[in-house]
């Protein structure tokens, strides 16, 4: 853990280490002529690099909303290619609706699931603790294929074919080893003694689980359902292979199947503003929650 | 009592996880198994044992060598380029300064991204149409998705861009854990930039080394979206991978659940037994 928080403050873009950063200053405002002179390639070298990565971002959404032939935005700048893809079969609004029903359908179950989960894990002693816990592990080595295959087939039994709760079980299945390993070491990171102290105080093992322990998990629980509303609002191939009605696919299946739709003629502009809707979510969460997202991965890293 | 207590408690905060896990992960799982060894049409289900002809057919069907050989090489590529550049943007920005931060940021973006809608945003890229390169492509006279190479590479620009960022984050993590004397004793030493570097960085960085390694192998192996959307497996049916295959086994055309089955179990093998060899390959190094 001294690994996670000595980082997050240096590695999340926003954080700057305390300390550290007025030292540099004064070492900045002594560089000479010549110390620019050599800094400048460097500035250009990593200003081009950062470029390359901003740069189709920003022209997808220019794109989007200029002129350009064979799309339903030809003179002048506008939101021709935002009408167009409001139009599309059931609808923009249907498929926000769906996309947004799935990711938030399955943060909450991800969120429920790992807490509890990672909680038992964390303070007690249970038979078969270890098997369910290596078990629930083993889910990030078996292919994504491997399973879908079989739970669309599972899914069709007991009538859950074609839906979009199907879809949202499925992903937070596909969650819960990051989530759970997370849970487990934010719990574990809670000194005991809190939570003994409020049991001690004639709380219950659930009163002060709910009123001690999880205010101390809650950045755990943030880079959770972060990492599961990206993962689901982002998901392709589990509603590719486990919805066929138009009616309810997902946003990303929606603009994918977008394209060729009109005789084989691709309309370059709605999938730009598809890209720019699907992306737009995403960018502002992740420039929200920057220090929680690379703790996420972090806590990927220290795994190994 | 009182031990007894504790397991009812631990095992109650748990169903969740263990319904979930048993229902959708471990249920399918032999499921998947008893699939392949039956005859087992999308349409019609199970239609009883058939072992082995679900796994001759998988292995005689006539993508499948040249679909395993693609997704070989595109693995090789990925991995090379992305641990290379992940490292390399890791040393770049290993200080922390103001302009490294907005650099960091700048490299991670892309990879908030799902990968369906960075490649629906390179699809549109790399149309010969309303591409921003157009004039390029025009009197260069070449497409980016036009031949098979020029796909794949293509196709590994786009994996570049969405996750090199990621990797840059898991090399800091790695670097920021070796402790900051021993560089200092290398230098006290003498040991000049590149000497620190193969002799210091790269053997205590063999921990980072290994997970990025298992985790982008595993990732380019089981390779979809980016070619689903972006190649649709051609041209000339240059780009299918392992995965493409068993979805359009299974979902286009063939409809044969028991076949894509037989691969899934194939894939799962194959992942098992190259990772483990992986990790001994890291493991052994080190001793």
């Amino acid at each position: 853990m001294t690994v996670v928080s000595r980082t997050t403050s240096t590695a999340a873009g926003g954080g700057r280490t305390p300390g550290r950063a007025p030292v540099r200053r004064t070492r900045a405002r002594r560089v000479s002529i010549a110390g620019i002179a050599l800094r400048t390639p460097y500035w250009v070298f990593t200003g081009a690099l950062a470029l390359i990565f901003l740069a189709p971002l920003a022209w997808t959404a220019v794109a989007s909303v200029s002129p350009q032939a064979g799309t339903n935005q030809v003179d002048g700048w506008g939101f021709g290619n935002y009408e167009t893809l409001a139009r599309y079969q059931a609808g923009i609004w249907r498929y926000l609706f769906n996309s947004a029903f799935v990711s938030l359908l399955t943060v909450a179950l991800t969120l429920v699931i790992s807490f509890f989960g990672g909680y038992a894990f964390a303070r007690f002693r249970f038979p078969g603790k270890n098997v369910l816990f290596l078990l629930t592990l083993a889910i990030l080595m078996v292919p994504y294929a491997t399973l879908l295959i079989p739970l669309y087939v599972l899914l069709n039994e007991v009538g859950l074919q074609n839906s979009l709760v199907g879809v949202a079980l499925v992903l937070t299945m596909f969650q819960l080893p990051f989530s759970t390993f997370l849970m487990r070491i934010s719990f574990e990171a809670v000194p005991r003694e809190l939570d003994e102290a409020a049991t001690v105080d004639g709380c219950s093992s659930f009163g002060a689980l709910w009123r001690v322990l999880l205010p101390a998990v809650k950045p755990g629980l943030i880079t959770v359902g972060l990492f599961s509303f990206l993962a689901a609002w982002n998901d392709f191939f589990a509603p590719l292979i486990l919805i066929n009605d138009s009616e309810r696919m997902t946003l990303p299946l929606a603009v994918s199947n977008l394209r060729g739709q009109v005789q084989g003629v691709v309309d370059y502009g709605a999938t730009e503003a598809g890209v720019v809707i699907l992306a737009l979510p995403c960018i502002v969460l992740f420039l929200l929650l920057q220090r929680h997202y690379v703790r996420g991965f972090m806590s990927g890293a220290l795994k190994g | 009592m009182r031990r007894g207590r504790q397991a009812l408690l631990g095992w109650l905060y748990a169903t969740p996880t263990a319904v979930f896990v048993v229902a959708l992960f471990a249920i399918p799982l032999l499921l998947v198994i008893k699939m392949s060894v039956s005859r087992w049409p999308l349409l019609t289900g199970d239609q009883g044992i058939n072992a082995p002809a679900n796994f001759e057919k998988a292995v005689d069907h006539r993508f499948f060598t040249d679909s395993v050989v693609f997704t070989i090489k595109y693995t090789v590529l990925a991995t090379v380029l992305l641990l290379v550049l992940g490292l390399g943007l890791a040393l770049l920005v290993q200080e922390s300064s103001r302009w490294n931060n907005l650099l960091r940021a700048s490299f991670l973006i892309p990879s908030a991204l799902g990968l369906a809608s960075a490649s629906l945003l390179f699809y549109v890229f790399y149309s010969p149409y309303a591409s921003p390169l157009k004039p390029l492509m025009d009197s260069w006279g070449f497409t980016f998705l036009g031949s098979p190479n020029a796909a794949l590479f293509s196709t590994t620009f786009l994996i570049v861009w969405r996750y090199a960022g990621f990797y840059m984050v898991l090399m800091l993590v790695g670097l920021q854990g070796i402790p900051a004397d021993v560089f200092e004793a290398a230098r006290s030493d003498g040991a000049t930039r590149w000497q620190t570097f193969w002799r210091v960085t790269m053997p205590l960085l063999r921990p980072t080394l290994a997970l990025t390694t298992v985790l982008c192998v595993t990732g380019s192996l089981l390779a979809f979206e980016q070619f689903y959307i972006l190649t649709k497996g051609g041209p000339d049916n240059s780009t299918i991978t392992v995965v493409q295959l068993i979805y359009s086994v299974a979902f286009q055309g063939q409809n044969d659940l028991g076949v894509a089955a037989a691969i899934s179990v194939i894939v799962l093998v194959a992942l098992v037994v190259i990772n483990a060899l992986q990790l001994r390959a890291f493991r052994s190094e080190e001793s």
